[in-house]
């Protein structure tokens, strides 16, 4: 299945990449997610999630659907729509200074 | 003609700036990386084509970044930093044990004769090496791993490792400094490590003479003389003259010897400029005035240089990496400040003028002189 992904700009930028981005997954789970996308951008890997632990980094989270999903399993379901291509994943910097 | 380039990370990104041997007209290329926060810059001396990049951000973690055209194009290399084995602890401020956790990297310092040999000092306070132009880095945990380690504690900017010099003379010894642990020595080519702290006196730490404890701003060496070093701790202007081994105070007539920058000039071994801050509490120059204070005899005699720099209502910082020299005849010197400006001296510091005024607060500054 295709998802599309919504990067903040420090890391489009990293990335070199504009707008949304696609990857093609196995299942819509967060983890399966971050896999592709760090597969396909390997300069991603660290940035959104702990290399070693593989945990969320403290001021990312992540949305979707209106829906705050940071905090769920990441191998739960991601939502339909998001599973379906029809709504982004939003990965969000925490508005936190700076 | 020579050129220079001047390697100036902000808060905010990279900044390129390039003049001829006159440096008096500038180009200025940036920002690049914008947004994230540029620790620290520095080209390779083996090949000045070869530039790293320490990019860092709260958000986003540590990226590694390399260019091999000058700063042209740039492209991520290795962000990983694993600390090797157990972690341990070291002390928190209010003295507890806290584990040992990658923040990011303070300092890039590129071998003196591999442009695919660089080290990272990173907070917290550990030293790393990459021997693949960055793509993988490995700890050297000789250093963290001195009995000392768990006694360290971070100063105010965090336990980082923010200074690493590389004898030219003998590729098996090397310094780094930590605040607030102090300076340390390797003559094995970072296997193990010495503390080099003998003589130091901070009355702000239990034992104001410690082997540990002292929070060094910055060390800088002359090549020529790598058994002379020079240092900025957070309070005093020190010297050494036998690698480290005991130092002496040489903060002589400075208006304050607080400071985070200090430098050697390229050809005359016993001539350092350092940047006099007011004090711990104030980092800003004294009176509101910014002065570059130099002395020609290693020390202890010093002289101000005002002429072309603000001389009221100055506030503004000078971070510990932020002081560079070209090695043009005549010595250039360079500094940035916390509020954007970049001073270029093309005369050994007798004149100042802004490269440029208005960048977000540098953080780090290095030259390359170019042929």
């Amino acid at each position: 299945m295709t998802i599309r992904i919504l990067l903040p700009p420090h890391l489009r930028l990293l990335a070199k990449i504009k707008g949304e981005v696609t990857v093609e997954t196995e299942a819509a789970t967060q983890r399966s997610v971050l896999d592709a996308l760090e597969e396909q951008y390997p300069m991603l890997c660290g940035t959104i999630r702990d290399h070693f632990t593989k945990e969320r980094r403290p001021f990312l989270r992540f949305f979707a659907c209106e829906q705050d999903l940071s905090h769920e399993s990441i191998d739960s379901p991601l939502p339909k729509p998001v599973a379906e291509g029809k709504e982004p994943l939003l990965v969000i910097g925490a508005v936190a200074g700076g | 003609m020579s050129k220079v380039r001047v390697l100036a990370g902000t808060r905010k990104g990279a900044f390129i700036l390039t003049s001829d041997g006159k440096r008096d007209n500038w180009k200025v290329d940036g920002p690049h990386f914008a947004g994230w926060e540029i620790y620290h810059m520095k080209g390779s001396s083996a090949d000045p084509n070869r530039i790293y990049a320490s990019q860092t951000s709260s958000w986003f973690g540590q990226v590694i970044q390399r260019s091999d055209d000058g700063g042209a194009t740039w492209n991520p290399v290795g962000n990983k930093f694993a600390y090797e084995g157990d972690a341990g602890t070291h002390q928190w401020y209010d003295g507890t044990p806290h584990p040992w956790e990658f923040k990011r990297a303070w300092h890039l310092e590129p071998s003196l004769t591999d442009p695919d040999t660089i080290y990272a000092g990173v907070e917290d306070a550990a030293l790393f090496r990459s021997t693949d132009g960055g793509q993988n880095w490995q700890e050297l945990p000789g250093l963290r791993k001195h009995g000392s380690g768990p006694h360290w504690q971070p100063g105010a900017g965090g336990m980082c490792l923010h200074t690493i010099l590389l004898d030219p003379s003998d590729a098996k010894r090397m310094y780094i400094a930590i605040s607030a642990a102090g300076a340390f020595r390797t003559d094995d080519g970072g296997e193990t490590w010495k503390p080099i702290n003998q003589g130091l006196r901070s009355e702000f730490i239990p034992d104001p003479t410690a082997e540990v404890g002292h929070c060094v701003h910055h060390i800088a060496m002359h090549p020529t003389r790598p058994g002379t070093l020079f240092m900025q701790k957070h309070w005093d202007v020190m010297r050494s003259d036998n690698a480290g081994d005991h130092w002496t105070e040489v903060s002589g007539n400075l208006p304050t010897d607080f400071g985070f920058v200090i430098d050697v000039h390229a050809h005359q071994p016993e001539t350092i400029y350092v940047v006099p801050i007011k004090s711990d509490g104030e980092h800003f120059p004294p009176d509101g005035k910014l002065r570059v204070y130099r002395s020609r005899s290693g020390g202890n005699e010093w002289e101000p240089l005002s002429k072309g720099l603000p001389q009221e209502n100055c506030y503004v910082n000078v971070l510990r990496d932020a002081m560079a020299v070209d090695s043009l005849d005549k010595c250039g010197i360079y500094f940035g400040t916390t509020g954007g400006q970049v001073y270029v001296s093309p005369d050994e510091g007798e004149s100042w003028k802004p490269i440029v005024r208005d960048l977000p607060a540098v953080l780090s500054v290095e030259v390359q002189t170019l042929p």
